[in-house]
């Protein structure tokens, strides 16, 4: 079947099967590999995507569902050579070290502070507490979303 | 002693706090893992897998599957064995079946594969191969792995194996052991479980095979943590030419452990790519991963310890049954088939020690990796760590001083212990009470007081943890034959900017930054003008890999040789070129300079240009800037750390909340405290998971329990505390920096914080000892005085 969206602001489509998973379908059909796959059962939220803005387990969407349908992936965040403050958090608080968990947990700081631009750490953990992380132990992701607070309006 | 590390937005040249390298492909998605290399005609394979723990294949149909129209090829054993390769050798002198031919030995083995157009279609293919199996009782309990009526799971064509038994071994001194415990007055024992616990990197396991016929030339993309030792082994087990050969791991997301070994499907892989002719992905699903690929731990250990009735404590000694599964592919040195197990004496000094580990097979996924580990430490500190603090608890001293009493002295260094090994340096007293400080100990047990008089349920559970890392001296250690060396390679462009080529291969650590903060520190070139090249056989020097602790130990120590041979010649060519003698010329950081003239002096980017331009060079000095080496430990390296944990019980669910983790880690030299910290913090985190959830189970017939991460539990942010580090260096003193490695000190010394933290809880109630993982339902048990047999 024919599926057609927008992926980080630009139309997008391609043919794809009923059964196509959205991270198989951005990972494979359209070759964004920023979205991760790591568990087959919603668990890890490494194939986080912000789907109409709110952060969705891409594993667990139909690409037929996102048909017609708005999704930001990783790739999407870097505006014009300038990364999002989240972005920049994780950089500066070192809130990544193997980068698997990284895009989804980025996308989930995005979608935080979007509805929440001052969340609290008790908050922000809730936030990501449907996605693991085996490298950082949390602490410097929990840091680098309370970093991307403080520098949404004047980035680095 | 304590140093201050001060956090500047400068980068610096050399240690200290850096922003990583890495981050920026990172955060924007541009990672390069496995899944993500996409090659243009290249088919996608997906393996058949065992639903018995223990059965004799009678049949397997593959017709419908080879009809399906997407399908490129379907693999037997039995075409396998054409090609000699249906069994291939473990890292621990075993064989391991790549696709099984007479039996499947544990839930989850391999037993066919298949290439088709699509990952899709692979998986619909797989759904069509109709195997017929006759079941047979499974191995399932360690335990009883040896008794006389137990199936022999191991009697393929050409074993003479008549049981299950696989090793005996032993270290220290038994008669001398055995006096020491006869003559002391106090001596505790207990069985423990050191359960089977699985790294479960969140990158799966997985390989791109690229087999070019013209050229002859194999490329394979794949999740290894020793892409120079995988090379070799491909080699030597398929008889590839070794030249032909190219192991690229890419950036891997996440190994712990779990991608040391060689697993069948990348073989698979490979024998796709060549039978089809086309680039052939194999990547794994979760319960693949979690159900076949490198299991850790499985320990079940009984442990005494002897003590006078002062504290002192004298002797201890272990006998343990080691779980190997169905094949023994542990991932441990030659001459210690039970790792460094027998560096159980741990930070303390006695008179006498005695370990005997027995390993055996079951129908169960083999392994025993090291997950984040030096090969068994884990096992070992969990061990003594309890077993002092049952100790402490039969002799109503207090934990702390109990451990303080007994530490090895600062002046007794280097300290030979009774099992073989001499560690390097350490000063555990000023760490230990570092630790308490930090934690207000005397503070936390008035608290503790105060809420039992309440009835709430506080437990402070310490541990004090030694490791033996950076394997290792040639002459005492191999895997699979190949030494435990590692190599660096330092080339310096014209320009006066850096390549450094090493062994080792990053799968988080931040190689990237800390080996160019090594060069930095030895040469003055800022880090950013250093490129690190790493996980690609064809553009690094050989070596065996990352993992127990060993990239700092052993390639950064490559590393900071290397670089000084750079700087010896840098002086010979700053020599020529300032027309000095080089006995006159003097180093600062980046320079040579003539003594008593500092301003006639050359930088190390003016000399790499004089060297591959003008500079008038003597004739014995080739112009170039350049040097490798291979470095070969003279020693093993010993981190340390106090760890104190903080826990409140729930006492209506057995519920355990971790309130306080406090961590005092002495790893050396610190080259870059940002990413020591992030080890430390991250490796706390799999602590927590390992001492209350994290946990693969069987039932009676091998069914495994936990193959998703449905069932598989691992620490979300709720489950993590803030995290309270501190630190002492003590360098190591026989290596190049002084750094001791770092990585894997917070797994192994976290879990018997945690588990002594809920035993002291609920002392109060009898509880004397839990196995992990401490979950609601085991410690509810324990609470009831009716702790659950483990399973």
């Amino acid at each position: 079947m024919q599926i057609d969206l927008t992926i980080n602001g630009e139309p997008a489509g391609a043919e794809a099967e009923p059964r196509t998973l959205l991270v198989h379908f951005l990972r494979d059909t359209l070759g964004l590999t920023g979205t991760h796959w790591g568990c087959d059962t919603s668990n890890c939220g490494a194939c986080c995507v912000l789907l109409d803005g709110e952060p969705v387990k891409s594993c667990t969407v139909l690409a037929a569902m996102a048909d017609g349908h708005d999704v930001t992936t990783i790739e999407g965040l870097e505006k014009d050579g300038v990364l999002d403050p989240v972005q920049e958090g994780f950089i500066a608080e070192h809130g990544l070290q193997c980068g698997f968990c990284t895009p989804g947990m980025i996308l989930t700081g995005r979608a935080l502070l979007d509805q929440n631009p001052d969340p609290s750490e008790e908050e922000i953990r809730e936030a990501i507490s449907g996605q693991i992380c085996r490298c950082t132990g949390y602490v410097n992701i929990v840091k680098a979303i309370r970093w991307a607070a403080e520098h949404e309006s004047a980035p680095v | 002693m304590a140093t201050t590390e001060e956090t500047t937005t400068e980068q610096p040249v050399g240690f200290g706090r850096m922003r990583r390298k890495e981050d920026p492909r990172f955060v924007r998605g541009q990672g390069r893992y496995v899944d993500d290399v996409q090659l243009p005609g290249m088919l996608h394979g997906a393996v058949l897998r065992s639903p018995y723990a223990h059965a004799r294949i009678v049949s397997i149909d593959t017709t419908a599957a080879k009809q399906h129209p997407k399908v490129h090829a379907v693999v037997t054993g039995e075409d396998l064995a054409g090609l000699n390769l249906a069994w291939m050798p473990t890292l621990s002198a075993d064989v391991q079946a790549v696709l099984a031919i007479d039996k499947v030995r544990f839930q989850g083995q391999e037993v066919a594969f298949v290439v088709a157009d699509d990952r899709y279609s692979a998986r619909d293919a797989v759904e069509l191969i109709q195997v017929e199996y006759d079941p047979l009782p499974a191995v399932v309990d360690a335990r009883k792995a040896l008794d006389a009526d137990a199936p022999v799971i191991r009697d393929e064509p050409g074993s003479e194996r008549t049981s299950n038994h696989i090793f005996d071994w032993e270290a220290g001194d038994r008669a001398e052991t055995d006096r020491v415990f006869a003559d002391s007055e106090v001596v505790v024992t207990q069985d423990m479980i050191y359960p089977r616990c699985h790294p479960a990197p969140m990158e799966t396991c997985g390989s791109v095979a690229d087999f070019d016929k013209v050229t002859g030339k194999l490329t394979l993309w794949t999740t290894s943590q020793a892409p120079h030792a995988h090379r070799t082994l491909y080699a030597l087990v398929a008889g590839l030419p070794e030249h032909k050969i190219r192991v690229i791991s890419p950036d891997i997301g996440g190994g712990f452990g779990n991608k040391v070994p060689i697993y069948p499907g990348y073989v698979c892989s490979i024998v796709g790519s060549i039978l089809t002719g086309k680039p052939v992905k194999w990547m794994e699903d979760r319960s693949e991963n979690l159900m076949s690929t490198g299991f850790a731990r499985d320990y079940v250990m009984k442990g005494s310890i002897a003590a006078g009735r002062d504290g002192k404590i004298r002797g201890l000694r272990v006998d343990v049954i080691a779980d190997h599964g169905a094949f023994n592919s542990t991932a441990q040195p030659t001459k210690y088939p039970a790792g460094f197990f027998h560096i159980f004496t741990g930070s303390y000094d006695l008179e006498a020690a005695h370990c005997k580990v027995t390993g055996v097979y079951t129908n169960k996924a083999p392994g025993g990796v090291a997950y984040r580990c030096s090969f068994r430490v884990t096992e070992a500190v969990y061990l003594v760590e309890r077993m002092v603090d049952m100790l402490a608890a039969e002799l109503n001293m207090d934990p702390a001083e109990l451990r303080l009493k007994n530490f090895i002295r600062p002046e007794q260094f280097p300290y030979k212990n009774k099992t073989g090994w001499t560690y390097d340096s350490g000063d555990y007293e000023t760490a230990m009470r570092m630790a308490l400080e930090m934690a207000d100990y005397e503070g936390l047990r008035r608290e503790q007081a105060e809420k039992r008089a309440r009835g709430e349920l506080m437990g402070i559970g310490i541990s004090f943890f030694t490791e033996t890392v950076g394997a290792g001296p040639r002459k005492d250690m191999d895997i699979a034959g190949l030494g435990m060396n590692d190599g660096a390679e330092l080339r310096i462009y014209p320009t006066g900017k850096a390549v450094l080529g090493i062994s080792v291969q990053t799968q988080g650590q931040g190689h990237e930054t800390t080996f160019a903060q090594i060069v930095a520190e030895e040469l003055g070139i800022p880090p950013e003008d250093i490129e690190v090249v790493h996980g690609d056989t064809d553009l690094t020097p050989y070596g065996l890999g990352t993992y127990g602790s060993r990239s700092t130990p052993v390639s950064g120590a490559a590393t900071a040789i290397t670089a000084r041979k750079v700087r010896d010649k840098a002086r010979l060519i700053a020599a020529a070129m300032l027309e000095a003698s080089p006995a006159d010329l003097e180093w600062e950081k980046g320079r040579w300079f003539v003594k008593g003239d500092h301003a006639q002096g050359k930088t190390i980017q003016e000399i790499a240009f004089g060297a591959f331009t003008t500079a008038d060079l003597p004739d014995d000095i080739e112009s170039n800037l350049e040097a490798m080496s291979t470095y070969n430990p003279t020693n093993l390296t010993y981190p340390y750390g106090a760890y104190i944990c903080v826990v409140d019980i729930d006492p209506g669910t057995g519920h355990v909340k971790v309130r306080r983790f406090i961590a005092v880690d002495d790893c050396g030299t610190r080259i870059n405290p940002t990413i020591i910290e992030g080890q430390i913090q991250g490796g706390l985190a799999e602590g927590i998971g390992i001492a209350l959830m994290e946990f693969i189970g069987f039932d009676e017939n091998g069914n495994c329990l936990n193959g998703s991460f449905m069932d598989y539990l691992i620490p979300t942010s709720m489950e993590v505390p803030d995290l309270e580090l501190g630190h002492t260096v003590t360098p190591s003193p026989h290596h190049p920096i002084g750094a001791k490695g770092v990585g894997e000190s917070p797994t192994v010394g976290s879990p018997p914080a945690i588990v002594n933290a809920i035993i002291d809880a609920l002392r109060p109630g009898g509880v004397t000892h839990i196995d992990m993982p401490c979950s609601p339902a085991r410690v509810w048990a324990a609470m009831q005085g009716r702790a659950e047999p483990p399973a």
